[in-house]
């Protein structure tokens, strides 16, 4: 049995960080959540440029995803900073977050008196919560209780060929352990989504996978184009790459080989455990904060051109099958799985290797993105802003 | 030796060269534990696909055991796999 250093949270989800969000509910609170999250430490503003003037589903999104990245067990305690007129129910996001028992504060700058006074008050509060939360300490904990995303950007034709399959072993190992693992990018299934429905646990679930791959397809033709007529890239081409379907399916395998649990929407928490598939963009800062609202408190990243990005709450691990990538770009780069195309080791031994890193990450060590600052953040929108 | 091309699943009919290869060379692979050869008919480059087995036009190119799409032409062993002489089946509003 293999074990990690986790914080249990009221809640009983298990995080590997230990967190201060700082959640502004609007684009128009942002300015307020950085200010006041530069101030404190273990504070991490998630600015974004929603919260208002979204309609339907999309408005709906964007509030689960804020509520699930507040309830993200990497998250100790939550300012919510609203403004005080936006869209989002400020109050409702802090009060679904505060469910899970961890601290949880609101501050509502209309409210307060402006951007001088917010800030204080925010920090007030904040420095409260660091109080509160920072002399936490992991415990030894199963590591069954680690939620993995994987994600893919920058590809190349080395990440069909090792990357992708390695992550799919490291995820195979994860869920063999009693784990959890989320593939998502819905943009790349299409070609593969059969391989996937067919993984499914019940034919119901296969049928939602290909139902969200369909309405991916759906959303783009309303623009009047064929998603699929730059897709492969000119650049995919070029590479070696000759249709979606070979493109796909290079993505999917980076989801191994285990059973399909359930295909969640959008920033959607899993049920159970096992491996999932979450409906999101192939826009990497996106589709990492989906899984990662989600409950993702670790994420593995391949990579065949080297894209240096993390995630605000979750560590991020970078891997390339691109010896060149690895060399160019050593400073981004946490594992080499180059070695599998040069036949020095087989994507099995390089999967435990990206396996051990990712017990290493949830045990406090470091990968480069997140020991760089890296905190890309952005919520994906299914609809105009208006 | 160094890798010179890879065989994802025991069902592909083509391989991925891992470098840049010219005609007439003998590429070795390994489909599962078997290693077996291929002698390039022209040249490949990185990253791009060689038939490992005849593809008769009308038929599946299988690379990670799936369908990549259909050969337009026929294929010989140790031909350039690409758009010139396939095509994807998805997304075809053309047809």
């Amino acid at each position: 049995m293999m074990e990690i250093l986790g914080y249990r949270r009221p809640d009983g989800k298990v995080g590997i960080r230990n967190h201060i969000a700082i959640i502004p509910t609007a684009v128009c609170s942002s300015t307020v959540a950085a200010n006041i999250a530069a101030q404190v430490p273990g504070a991490v503003a998630l600015p974004n440029q929603h919260g208002c003037c979204q309609i339907g589903a999309d408005h709906e999104q964007t509030v689960r995803t804020l509520i699930g990245l507040g309830k993200n067990p990497n998250v100790a305690a939550v300012l919510v900073v609203g403004l005080g007129c936006e869209g989002v129910p400020i109050r409702e996001v802090a009060d679904e977050i505060a469910a899970t028992g961890k601290p949880v504060e609101v501050i509502v700058i209309q409210e307060v008196g402006g951007t001088l006074k917010a800030t204080a008050e925010g920090l007030r509060k904040a420095g409260e919560l660091a109080r509160k939360v920072a002399h936490l300490q992991p415990e030894k904990i199963d590591v069954s209780e680690l939620v993995m995303a994987i994600e893919c950007g920058g590809s190349d034709f080395t990440s069909g060929l090792a990357s992708n399959p390695a992550c799919g072993i490291a995820s195979d190992m994860l869920v063999a352990a009693g784990g959890t693992s989320m593939l998502s990018e819905t943009t790349e299934f299409i070609g593969a989504e059969h391989v996937l429905a067919r993984r499914c646990k019940t034919p119901e679930i296969g049928e939602k996978l290909i139902r969200y791959v369909r309405e991916c397809e759906e959303r783009a033709k309303l623009l009047n184009v064929d998603i699929r007529g730059g897709q492969p890239t000119p650049g995919n081409i070029a590479g070696g790459i000759s249709s979606i379907e070979e493109k796909s399916l290079g993505c999917i395998h980076k989801a191994g080989h285990a059973p399909i649990q359930d295909v969640l929407a959008y920033g959607e928490v899993p049920k159970g455990k096992g491996l999932y598939v979450m409906d999101s963009p192939g826009q990497d800062i996106e589709s990492i904060t989906g899984m990662v609202a989600g409950g993702a408190t670790v994420v593995i990243f391949t990579t065949g051109r080297g894209t240096p990005t993390g995630c605000p709450i979750a560590p991020v691990i970078k891997i390339t099958g691109n010896e060149r990538t690895f060399k160019m770009m050593e400073d981004n780069m946490d594992i080499d799985a180059s070695t599998i195309i040069s036949g020095e080791e087989t994507i099995e031994q390089v999967g435990k290797r990206i396996y051990e890193m990712v017990v290493e990450a949830a045990n406090g060590h470091m990968p480069k993105a997140e020991s760089l600052g890296h905190k890309e953040f952005g919520i994906y929108k299914i609809a105009p802003t208006y | 030796m160094k890798k010179q091309a890879v065989v994802i699943n025991v069902k592909d009919n083509v391989a991925t060269l891992v470098d840049d290869f010219t005609s007439g060379t003998e590429i070795h692979y390994f489909i599962g534990e078997q290693e077996q050869s291929v002698i390039l008919l022209q040249d490949i480059p990185l990253g791009h696909k060689v038939a490992i087995r005849e593809i008769k036009k009308g038929e599946e190119v299988i690379k990670y055991g799936e369908s990549l799409g259909g050969a337009t032409a026929d294929i010989k062993i140790g031909q350039h796999v690409h758009v010139h002489n396939m095509e994807s089946l998805r997304g075809r509003g053309d047809k």
